[in-house]
């Protein structure tokens, strides 16, 4: 309603605009003072490293988690998915038929790494590339593949089939570590991208 | 610096609390009682006995930990690969109980489909200790 207004008496008065044009700048220059304000509370330098460590995905920082994931494949960072995906894959349940594998764990393992999952989990990552999942996803969606979050797949829908499906020394995109030469620095921007057999990527 | 602490003191408790175990602990674990009697032949017959999946695909323990057990196997799967399983080349294995107990439950599942008996398990460790 406010806004009509507004452009109604724009189109009638060009000194109303101007004036609008000021409690904007004023209002940006009031939000921007917030977010510097902000950032000299963490200090200098911890912003400008922050920017530049927050633009993947957070690295995994728990040894158990690393030793029992990794026994088999390559141990997706937690900031792929939201808690609720974590929480239905990671149950006694679930994990005794994970994609096809037996994975139980021992109630104390399972408790340790599900508490890990859910506290770092992408809906509570400041990391780019979590942001984006969350955003891609609808409210309380919890894939149980990061391969259905639509982020992801529209982030591949370039890739021609005979580079990943079919290309024998990657066969799925569930693979990570295959192309993304740094995905466990958490790194997944293009130019860490190496497709076996294929060589660098860009878009 | 307390993602560090964190890490110390896990890797810390790792150490005090998996106390190594050898080959003895390991037979006398599946044979409290003593009744049993282990068998490296039979446990060969087992290692190399073929097994279906619900889909019809053979599923074999070399599937995975491959038929030279001083070379490293690999995943069926992903393709992660798997340390070797021959102690001879590689000092870590069956040196702890928590590990053996864990790959012999999932382990047999995956290949015949239900959980392995303490026979079973014990020939089969008579089998690879020999590697």
């Amino acid at each position: 309603m406010t806004f009509l207004s507004i452009s109604h008496n724009f189109n009638q008065d060009g000194v109303i605009m101007k004036k609008i044009s000021v409690v904007f700048i004023l209002m940006l220059s009031v939000s921007l003072g917030n977010v510097s304000a902000l950032h000299a509370e963490e200090g200098f330098a911890s912003w400008l490293f922050s920017v530049e460590r927050k633009k993947g995905v957070e690295p995994v920082a728990d040894a158990m988690y690393n030793e029992e994931c990794s026994a088999c494949h390559f141990p997706y960072q937690p900031g792929w998915l939201p808690e609720g995906s974590w929480r239905k894959l990671i149950s006694a349940s679930a994990l005794e038929d994970h994609f096809g594998e037996n994975a139980e764990l021992d109630e104390q393992t399972q408790q340790h790494i599900i508490t890990f999952l859910a506290v770092n989990s992408a809906d509570k990552s400041h990391y780019k590339r979590s942001k984006k999942i969350m955003a891609s996803l609808k409210q309380d969606q919890a894939p149980t593949r990061i391969t259905q979050v639509p982020y992801i797949i529209k982030k591949h829908d370039e890739i021609p089939e005979k580079l990943i499906t079919k290309n024998e020394k990657v066969k799925s995109l569930s693979y990570c570590e295959k192309c993304h030469t740094k995905a466990e620095k958490g790194v997944f921007d293009d130019d860490s991208v190496f497709i076996p057999g294929h060589g660098s990527w860009s878009d | 610096m307390k993602k560090y602490v964190g890490l110390i003191v896990v890797i810390g408790l790792g150490c005090v609390s998996y106390a190594q175990a050898n080959m003895d602990d390991l037979y006398k674990y599946y044979n409290p009682q003593g009744e049993l009697t282990f068998d490296a032949e039979r446990g060969k017959t087992l290692w190399y006995k073929k097994h279906l999946d619900k889909k019809g695909k053979e599923r074999v323990c070399t599937t995975c930990h491959g038929e030279d057990l001083s070379k490293p196997g690999k995943h069926a799967k992903t393709g992660k690969v798997i340390d070797p399983l021959a102690a001879s080349v590689n000092k870590e294995r069956f040196t702890e109980l928590k590990k053996v107990k864990k790959w012999f439950k999932r382990n047999c599942k995956w290949v015949l489909g239900r959980e392995c008996t303490a026979q079973e398990k014990g020939d089969i460790l008579k089998y690879l200790s020999q590697f």
